[in-house]
């Protein structure tokens, strides 16, 4: 039943008032508030026919809710744009990562990184194209612990076979519609083996369902190693929770930095877009460094999503010729732009490509 | 083993004394004394080939050492990875027990058995409680890397944590996977990386854990190494996320000094450190318990594809036998080894195929002999 509800057959929420989309938007904490402005700015710039609600979270109230609220909000829009939301360490345990709980009510089960090497950014690696999907709702993000005897904690990690199988059908669908050519499932089964091996099992089950597309499986620490020395041999990678989390902080590295990867979070019927790395920036939060690129690249994703293709290529075209100018360099990439001169230069090379935009 | 109980509890006498006679000598140190030397003054130490590139790396390594005259004689114990008993590999622990020290191979964990039989090397490290497993990754000169100037000592918890062996499916379909995080071990390993710290001069010392996720479990894990890091004031303490660790480690691997993580977290890092390096045939890898040491490759690989084609590269596991040699004390032998391992590796030429080259691991062997016979000292026949 799953691969018939698919996301590639998913219709995005219909633009029922005008022709305009309504997208919730959370500004979270850190950076991602002035980020979020500047995607507002952007899209009020090119006329996107889009209009956020922007649902407040406030990460330092015990209650939840705020990130009720949020969810709600999601649920009506069905899409949403976020930014990082600070788990505060001074509250007590109990108290959930807000952006765990907002992803596992929604069942937003498939996380989708793109690291692609950007023209323009200098990197050690060149020619990297990889495609994380990563398992965002299980795994050992369960949240569920306990003290039985004090000073020994067990921690749950739960792999479930309904949502490997979930898991693994997503990444096989989006290697067949982007054309891609191998699976790599990342485990490590030889000691997990009922865990992982799970896992493994269901991938390879799914595998045999897609014969044009080849499927390898890797242990997790060959693969961070194979990552650093020789990345371009990877193509789609799939794998469970916490191996997500470091493969693609590891390929984010590679390919640039925190600031230029957009990730993409899927459920069956929602659909939340972030910075690939979830940062929250909090060091350099007000102080007009933060590279914008990577919250601007996943605005792009959103509008993919709501099928407002051109908007989306165009801000993208624009987004990537800025990067190829050196002297505007943010201070992640080793230069010394500031996020607003980033901006106007793409909001000028929008204008210049000659579709209709408001006054500069 | 009589005579090292009486050292143990002669440690124990003298701990009133530390700050005097022993001047600096920390009290674990103590504990960690070497199997000693009965027989002729030579040591015997448990050799286990492994699968895959173990045995002909472990045949070079005796073969090193005995053109070098080095006093050390191998009991070897094989491990049949293929049978579902746990005989092998507890022969095997006896043997170590016995004599204190080893020097392994990887043993393959055939993913056709049973779940029931566990991880080989996993049952040997937490059988004998070889708590630390320490990894120290240097930018070695020869070796032509993208990132330059790395020193990273990576200080991983090594029997407890994700690799607890611990799992269940109660429901058809969903499995349950416990990952343990006690205090006791969790301090005694903090303890460990900052008493290395401070032995080997080094300035910081970096936790790295998911505790905002994982609050309880890794939140324990970062409490205890606080705790520890409040005794010795001279080192700095920091810890990072993992995986904000990860993206930092492909930038900037300069910015780390010492590392301490649990088991998994442990894996990963270390594996992405052998990488930055120069891959997984140069990072030579030591597990420290209490009572007893096993020195491996820091990467465990079994490199099953390239057994018996001597490409493999000698330098991990010839590396590994000089850090047992320093753990037995001989260190003019470990020094000697090591020296000539480094000049071998600046001859590009030589340079196996992990490292782009082409060179045999026989050339190899056989260029460090050469080294080790132009230096002077009493070696064998070539």
């Amino acid at each position: 039943t799953f691969d018939r509800r698919h996301n590639s057959t998913h219709t995005p929420p219909p633009a029922r008032y005008g022709g305009r989309h309504t997208v919730t938007l959370i500004p979270g904490d850190g950076i991602g508030p002035e980020l979020a402005k500047h995607v507002c700015e952007l899209f009020r710039f090119c006329c996107v026919p889009v209009d956020f609600e922007v649902v407040d979270v406030d990460s330092s109230m015990a209650s939840e809710d705020d990130i009720d609220d949020a969810i709600m909000a999601i649920r009506r829009n069905g899409v949403a744009l976020k930014g990082n939301i600070e788990t505060n360490h001074n509250l007590p345990p109990s108290y959930k990562s807000r952006n765990n709980l907002l992803r596992t009510t929604l069942d937003l089960y498939a996380n989708v990184m793109h690291c692609q090497s950007l023209p323009g950014v200098r990197t050690r690696h060149r020619k990297i194209d990889i495609m994380i999907v990563r398992e965002n709702t299980e795994g050992e993000y369960s949240s569920l612990e306990h003290e039985n005897v004090p000073g020994v904690v067990e921690c749950l990690k739960i792999i479930t076979k309904t949502k490997s199988l979930r898991i693994a059908d997503y990444a096989f669908q989006t290697a067949r519609a982007k054309g891609r050519r191998l699976v790599t499932a990342v485990h490590k089964a030889n000691i997990m083996k009922l865990g992982d091996g799970l896992f493994l099992e269901c991938c390879k089950e799914v595998a045999s369902g897609y014969p044009e597309i080849s499927f390898e499986s890797m242990i997790v620490d060959n693969t961070t190693m194979q990552l650093v020395s020789r990345p371009q041999q990877f193509d789609v990678m799939v794998m469970p929770n916490l191996y997500g989390n470091v493969v693609s902080n590891v390929c984010a590295g590679l390919v640039g930095g925190p600031g230029l990867v957009p990730g993409a979070n899927y459920g069956e019927n929602y659909a939340v877009f972030e910075t690939g790395t979830r940062n929250t920036g909090k060091s350099i939060a007000n102080s007009n460094t933060a590279n914008p690129t990577a919250m601007l690249l996943a605005s792009c994703l959103l509008l993919d999503h709501l099928k407002l293709h051109d908007y989306a290529s165009m801000i993208r075209r624009a987004v990537l010729s800025t990067l190829t100018e050196t002297k505007l360099h943010t201070a992640d990439l080793g230069g010394q732009g500031s996020t607003s001169e980033v901006l106007q230069r793409v909001m000028n090379a929008v204008q210049s490509t000659g579709p209709r935009t408001l006054s500069m | 083993m009589a005579a090292h109980t009486a050292a143990m509890s002669m440690s124990k006498i003298l701990h009133p004394f530390l700050g005097g006679r022993l001047g600096n000598t920390p009290r674990w140190l103590l504990t960690l004394l070497p199997p000693p030397a009965k027989y002729g003054g030579r040591h015997t130490v448990t050799l286990i080939p492994g699968d895959g590139i173990g045995p002909e790396l472990l045949n070079h390594v005796k073969e090193v050492f005995r053109f070098c005259c080095v006093p050390v004689d191998f009991e070897v114990v094989h491990v049949n990875s293929a049978v579902e008993t746990e005989d092998d590999i507890n022969n095997a622990i006896t043997a170590i027990r016995r004599n204190g020290v080893a020097l392994k191979g990887n043993i393959e964990t055939k993913h056709t058995m049973a779940p029931s039989v566990k991880s080989r090397n996993n049952l040997l490290r937490t059988s004998l409680d070889l708590y630390a497993n320490v990894m120290h990754c240097q930018s070695l000169p020869g070796v032509q890397t993208r990132h330059k100037n790395i020193d990273i000592m990576i200080i991983r918890e090594n029997t407890e944590g994700e690799y607890s062996n611990l799992e269940h499916e109660n429901v058809s379909g969903v499995v349950e996977s416990l990952k343990i995080i006690t205090r006791t071990n969790s301090l005694r390993i903090a303890e460990y990386a900052f008493q290395l710290a401070r032995e080997k001069g080094r300035k910081r010392v970096t936790a790295v854990h998911k505790a905002n996720i994982m609050k309880l479990g890794d939140g324990l894990f970062l409490q205890c190494c606080r705790e520890v890091a409040s005794d010795y004031p001279d080192l700095t303490f920091d810890s990072m996320i993992v995986d904000n660790t990860t993206m930092q480690l492909v930038s900037k691997p300069q910015q780390f000094d010492v590392m301490v993580m649990p088991n998994l977290y442990g894996n990963v890092v270390s594996n992405v450190c052998a990488g930055l390096v120069g891959g997984p045939g140069l990072v030579p890898g030591a597990n420290y318990g209490r009572d007893y040491a096993v020195f491996e490759t820091a990467t465990r690989n079994t490199g099953k594809s390239i057994a018996g084609k001597n490409i493999a590269n000698p330098t991990a596991m010839l590396l590994a036998s000089c850090m047992m040699l320093d753990h037995l004390k001989l260190y003019d032998y470990a020094s000697m080894i090591r020296n000539a391992i480094l000049s071998t590796m600046n001859e590009t030429r030589l340079h196996t195929a992990d490292l782009g080259g082409q060179g045999t691991t026989s050339e190899v062997v056989q260029s460090i002999m050469r080294v080790i016979q132009s230096k002077g000292s009493l070696t064998s026949e070539l």
